[in-house]
């Protein structure tokens, strides 16, 4: 064996330090799912065990209270199969959708005039502050007297409860922007108009997407809400409908299909934010 | 009226006196011509008004008295004639540093391919070819630099203010970024205002230094300082005028007293 070079040597002994690296990568991944699986199986395994010893072992409560997971199961595939589930997510996404996008325009629109101008803001924020801490459940009868019991109560419902989150964070982000981006556009030429379209709405496009996003978070939060009140469709009246008829499984049913709806809305959007916001990201991970 | 002078300075900066708030005065009185096609340093320890100076002269803000005045014109207002580079970078963190550079341009309404080119050529002059496409989050300080300089240039303004423009840069970078700030200089040919602390940069750049007085900001001392470029930093003459500058700085750093 000859001897290598002096030089080689950190090259040498880097490669098996990298190997090293990658495996000890793969392994802290390989955890991570073993753990998040192991959760998963553990909840329903649990949920399985107490349904179950319940019924035919201890009998501590009336076993109608809860159903073992496959009841829930069943539920879903007899609601499926009749149509009735695909009706009421339809009904509740669209109203969320609806009230969303109303929400939305309002939201961004009116956060940014007040961000805009610190006289409008003095003027119109007496009223939004006495609004803003009232929770929109609290508005909801009224509503329903308003505009009835169709679409529109439960669109302008949502719309509310979805407008402060998307108008606060908008408003602050248009506010907030750095002062020297401002002058820097400044002096390359920038009129009051070029400015704020490419300047003060980029910067300001983080917080106004992650209100978007906490807004329709709070959409999904009070649709059922909306739906328990005053609806013949939707998930809440499903929820609502089977208390009627003590339907245990189509009730955690209807639980368990709007968590899963948020689930992948929420992927869903998140997804979209580090798209969009691909440049800031790169600054969180870039050296 | 007395007639006007055969070559007008291309920045005329009239008695400017700054004051905030009615009370402290920041600036008194500072009277100051600077030549077209010249680099002037304005030179004084943190403290001294020389970066609200050359925010008057960009036009962010406004003289309690006095007047800056550019091509005979009266400053109001910020214009793409007056380009500027801050300490702290300033880069559209959005933009690539291409469409940083071509910022300008598309101001301008330049046509889309062309706006490219331009801001291909500025990012080629300032060495970053090979990164057109990073957003600025990925890039060094020295490199995020090296952007605000080239889209500053990319506009061709006949002015260029630059606040304290390698503060933030580590000693090699900063030198580099120097050597290359000369070079550049040579093709672009802007009238230079550069705000710095450091005296072997003002040296290093500078046709004329202006070195401030503090409490209030005034003008203490003007250099002419004549020495052939490149300047090598280790000259008796250098090292000389370093010496010179410096007794006159720390007379304003202890005018400051502990801070």
């Amino acid at each position: 064996m000859t001897l290598s070079p002096a030089s080689e040597r950190p090259a040498a002994a880097a490669l098996p330090v990298a190997l090293d690296q990658a495996a000890q990568r793969r392994r802290e991944r390989l955890i991570g799912i073993v753990l998040r699986s192991a959760s998963i199986v553990g909840f329903f395994v649990l949920w399985y065990a107490a349904s179950l010893l319940n019924a035919h072992v201890w009998k501590l409560f009336n076993p109608v209270l809860l159903p073992p997971p496959h009841k829930v199961l069943e539920a879903g595939i007899e609601l499926t199969l009749s149509g009735e589930l695909v009706r009421d997510i339809g009904a509740s996404i669209y109203r969320v959708v609806m009230g969303f996008l109303v929400a939305a325009v309002l939201g961004v629109g009116v956060g940014t005039l007040i961000g805009r101008s610190r006289r409008l803001e003095q003027f119109l924020e007496p009223p939004l502050e006495l609004l803003r801490p009232i929770p929109p459940l609290a508005f909801l009868p009224v509503l329903v007297l308003w505009f009835g019991i169709g679409e529109m109560s439960k669109v302008v419902f949502i719309a509310y409860a979805a407008f402060f989150p998307i108008f606060t964070t908008t408003c602050e982000g248009i506010k907030f922007v750095d002062v020297l981006l401002i002058r820097a556009a400044q002096t390359l030429g920038a009129s009051e108009r070029e400015i704020f379209r490419y300047v003060v709405l980029p910067a300001a496009s983080p917080s106004i997407i992650t209100g978007l996003r906490v807004g329709f978070a709070q959409c999904l939060f009070v649709i059922v809400a909306a739906e328990f009140l005053a609806a013949d469709s939707g998930l809440g009246y499903l929820i609502n409908d089977a208390r009627s008829f003590f339907l245990m499984s189509h009730m955690l049913l209807g639980a368990a299909v709007i968590g899963l709806i948020g689930f992948v809305f929420n992927t869903a959007l998140r997804r979209l934010e580090a798209r969009l916001l691909r440049w800031r990201v790169d600054a969180r991970s870039g050296g | 009226m007395t007639p006007p002078p055969k070559m007008p300075p291309k920045i005329r900066i009239e008695s400017v006196t700054k004051s905030f708030d009615g009370a402290t005065l920041v600036l008194d009185r500072i009277n100051l011509d600077i030549v077209a096609d010249t680099l002037t340093c304005l030179l004084g320890p943190s403290g001294c008004g020389k970066s609200t100076l050359l925010s008057m002269v960009a036009g962010f803000v406004q003289p309690s008295r006095g007047r800056v005045v550019v091509d005979g014109m009266e400053v109001r207002k910020p214009s793409a004639d007056r380009g500027i580079v801050f300490q702290d970078y300033a880069l559209f963190p959005w933009r690539t540093a291409l469409q940083n550079v071509a910022f300008g341009p598309m101001i301008r309404c330049v046509p889309r391919q062309e706006q490219i080119t331009i801001a291909r050529r500025y990012l080629g002059m300032v060495g970053l070819d090979a990164h057109a496409d990073k957003f600025p989050g990925q890039l060094s300080g020295g490199m995020k630099q090296r952007v605000a300089i080239a889209r500053a240039l990319a506009n061709r303004p006949s002015v260029l203010l630059m606040d304290e423009p390698f503060g933030a840069l580590d000693a090699q970078t900063r030198e580099q970024l120097q050597e290359e700030m000369l070079r550049i200089r040579e093709i672009e040919r802007n009238t230079i205002l550069f705000v710095t602390h450091s005296i072997t940069e003002s040296l290093f750049l500078a046709d004329r230094i202006v070195v401030m007085a503090t409490r209030p900001g005034a003008v203490k001392e003007v250099f002419e300082v004549g020495l052939p470029y490149p300047r090598d930093r280790a000259s008796p003459r250098f090292l000389d005028l370093e010496r010179q500058i410096k007794k006159l700085v720390r007379e304003e750093v202890l005018k400051l007293g502990v801070n």
